[in-house]
């Protein structure tokens, strides 16, 4: 679980970015570096070489095979990193601190090569690397002089096993860091989410946590938390105008059902003139009734309801609905069915989707002839939950599809049909309150209206897909 | 019944006293929190009926107040603020049951009745009896006469919450609230269908008709006709 989320954080892989860039550039700048030395230190092996080798040549031009040999013993005996070999035309050794003319020669630039030789080092031999210059001289004569590069050899060999190690190392280390510094970002990310989700759900006084750091998260948090001072302000401020609204409509309603009421019992039973009270009730009935419906479609679409969200699971919402409802359909003739699923839960209001659900198939009954069939479902689609009722009334024409869902519109061919026509709109106020959509579709015949609910509306969700 | 009640609408107020002084009960009146208050502690009451916005002290904090000095005297909200959340944060506060206004004068009492009923529960009960019908809560059958009735799961509850409150007026929303635990207006009269469902298979076949319609109110399941 931690590993992939941290794999996936941006902190972090922008710190293997830059990790990976770093090594890449130190590595050239060391291998340059290196580079350079050697070169310089070859040429000035070279220049001594050649500096060598002119002094010898000259005194054997000028003084003969004697000198030449005088002057070999001479260097030799000295000791150090110098060379020295004079062979004859077929390299049998005259003189010198080479035993050997050697076998395995390596070119190494245009004159000089590179070759290994036994070295005695107290009183055991080792191998050594040698660069040197040939030179013939006039007589047939073979003049090796060399310079023991032994220790730049060693060097270098020692360069090229360690840079690999020093790289990983600066890998390994930077994504060390890198995964620290990334985990301790993500922390804070996650506390944000944490309190972020909270809210959603309905908890509007939870606030992002503000750390003593004053970094660039606590001003993000303290951003976030102004934002939401503003927004709960506002939220409580739509409430207690649908309260003022409710309580100011209510009390008249009240009143006047209370009158109709207390006169009605006066009145002569059976008389014309309580019929006609009781008219008036069931009027008033129908006035509370309507105001309810839209009250509530206003709470839901201002999200005032979100306070009371939680997991619902949809097939025992379905069950218990379509329990509800079983035998108003039967008694239609209609059959109400409801299709196999498995367990799905969302984040939502029980009760607003039940009620959403009780108006889908209340319409669906209402408009389905007899004989024909109600078919409640509930099922996974890619990133969302689908809860669908199709019936095969008469459906409704694609252009007035989005009219219906408007407050208030009963479309002309059913206006004999009893229902206050708030219906569908309050089944589209719980949809955007679930941040869900109302699809209205044709059944063939007939109409499927759909919730599509998101998918991280699912409880448990929205942990997951944190980062 | 003693019943208190706190209402700061005085039209209201004064057709609520009245109603229920017509159906025999004695009734105290506070017009805000306060006095509400002072009442319920000093007197016992049956029942305290309040309002949910009052003057002084908030309904909600009233009972709060009320269930904090140990009183249990249950408590009927009365509301008419928009009830999406408001429901459950009034029984939340200690509120035995909640009612939004305008509710109908029948409807209140057949919930005061129940909540009555409530309080004062006879010894656990596992057979309900009206007339020649039975009810056995522990093997879940039903009879009538001698004879089995088969029930459905949700008409069992059904006719169980009917004779529990035998005599009583019980209406469509208290169906609704206790049988389905829905809290909203299903549009078609669904609970008139699962009532004649029922009532077809209780009475039908009988001289004596036990399940009642109560015009402009609701149920009620009594042996005398």
């Amino acid at each position: 679980m931690r590993a992939p989320s941290l794999l996936r954080t941006l902190a972090f892989r922008i710190v293997l970015f830059y990790v990976a860039l770093f090594a890449l550039s130190a590595g050239a700048l060391v291998a340059f570096t290196y580079w350079n030395t050697e070169r310089a230190l070859d040429a000035e092996t070279d220049q001594t070489i050649e500096a060598e080798i002119g002094g010898l040549a000259e005194q054997y031009q000028r003084l003969g095979l004697g000198a030449l040999t005088e002057a070999i013993i001479g260097r030799s005996v000295r000791g150090g990193p110098a060379l020295y070999l004079l062979t004859d035309r077929l390299h049998h050794p005259i003189v010198g601190n080479l035993d050997t003319w050697p076998t395995v020669l390596t070119r190494a630039g245009s004159n000089f090569i590179e070759f290994d030789y036994q070295r005695r080092v107290g009183a055991n031999f080792e191998d050594h690397r040698a660069r040197g210059r040939i030179f013939a001289l006039a007589g047939g004569f073979q003049l090796l002089v060399a310079r023991d590069v032994h220790e730049r050899y060693e060097t270098q060999r020692l360069f090229t096993v360690t840079l690999p190690w020093t790289v990983a190392l600066m890998l390994m280390l930077g994504i060390v860091g890198g995964g620290l510094l990334s985990r301790n970002m993500l922390r804070r990310l996650d506390a944000i989410n944490r309190a972020s989700r909270e809210i959603m759900a309905g908890n509007l006084s939870r606030r992002v946590p503000v750390t003593a750091q004053g970094d660039e998260f606590d001003t993000l948090a303290e951003n976030l938390n102004r934002m939401l001072d503003r927004i709960e302000r506002l939220m409580r401020g739509l409430r207690e105008v649908t309260d003022s609204i409710a309580h100011d409509l209510r009390t008249p309603l009240n009143r006047l059902r209370n009158r109709l009421e207390g006169t009605l019992k006066q009145a002569p039973p059976d008389s014309g003139e309580a019929a006609q009270i009781e008219a008036a009730v069931a009027e008033t009935d129908h006035l509370i009734a309507t105001f309810n419906a839209l009250l509530l479609i206003a709470e839901a679409e201002a999200g005032v309801a979100r306070e009371a969200m939680g997991r619902v699971e949809l097939p025992a919402v379905i069950d218990g609905v379509a329990e509800l409802y079983g035998p108003v359909a039967e008694e239609k003739g209609v059959t109400l069915e409801i299709a196999p699923s498995g367990a799905l839960a969302i984040d939502g209001n029980k009760n607003l989707i039940s009620q959403a659900l009780a108006n889908l198939i209340d319409n669906a009954i209402k408009y389905t002839p007899e004989g024909g069939k109600v078919r409640v479902s509930v099922e996974e689609r890619p990133g969302a939950v689908a809860l669908s009722v199709a019936d095969t009334g008469p459906g409704i024409a694609a252009e007035d599809r989005a009219r219906v869902l408007d407050r208030f519109v009963r479309l002309e061919a059913s206006r004999n049909t009893p229902g206050v026509g708030l219906g569908l709109s309050l089944v589209a106020a719980v949809a955007r309150l679930h941040d869900a959509r109302l699809l209205l579709d044709d059944n063939r015949p007939g109409l499927k209206a759909t919730i599509l609910f998101p998918a991280w509306h699912r409880p448990g969700r929205a942990v997951e897909a944190r980062s | 019944m003693r019943i208190l009640v706190v209402e700061d609408d005085l039209e209201a107020q004064r057709y609520l006293v009245q109603g229920l002084k017509e159906a025999g009960h004695v009734v105290d009146d506070a017009s805000d929190g306060d006095i509400g208050l002072t009442l319920a502690l000093s007197r016992p009451y049956d029942i305290a009926i309040v309002d949910r916005m009052l003057p002084k002290m908030d309904g909600l904090r009233l009972v709060e107040e009320i269930r904090e000095h140990g009183n249990s005297t249950p408590v009927l909200f009365l509301s008419a603020l928009s009830d999406v959340d408001d429901r459950v944060k009034g029984l939340k506060a200690g509120g035995d049951d909640y009612l939004t206004k305008p509710y109908a004068f029948v409807e209140l009492l057949a919930r005061l009745d129940a909540l009555m009923r409530r309080r004062h529960p006879a010894a656990v009960k596992t057979r309900l009896q009206v007339g020649d019908l039975e009810l056995d809560l522990l093997t879940r059958q039903a009879k009538r006469g001698g004879t089995n009735i088969d029930l459905q799961p949700r008409e069992f509850r059904l006719l169980e919450y009917l004779m529990r409150h035998a005599g009583q007026v019980v209406t469509r929303t208290m169906l609704l609230e206790s049988v389905w635990e829905y809290h909203f207006d299903p549009q078609t009269n669904v609970i008139d269908v699962h009532i004649s469902r029922l009532r077809a298979k209780i009475d039908k076949g009988f001289d004596m008709p036990l399940l009642h319609t109560v015009r402009g109110a609701g149920y009620m399941i009594r042996a005398r006709a």
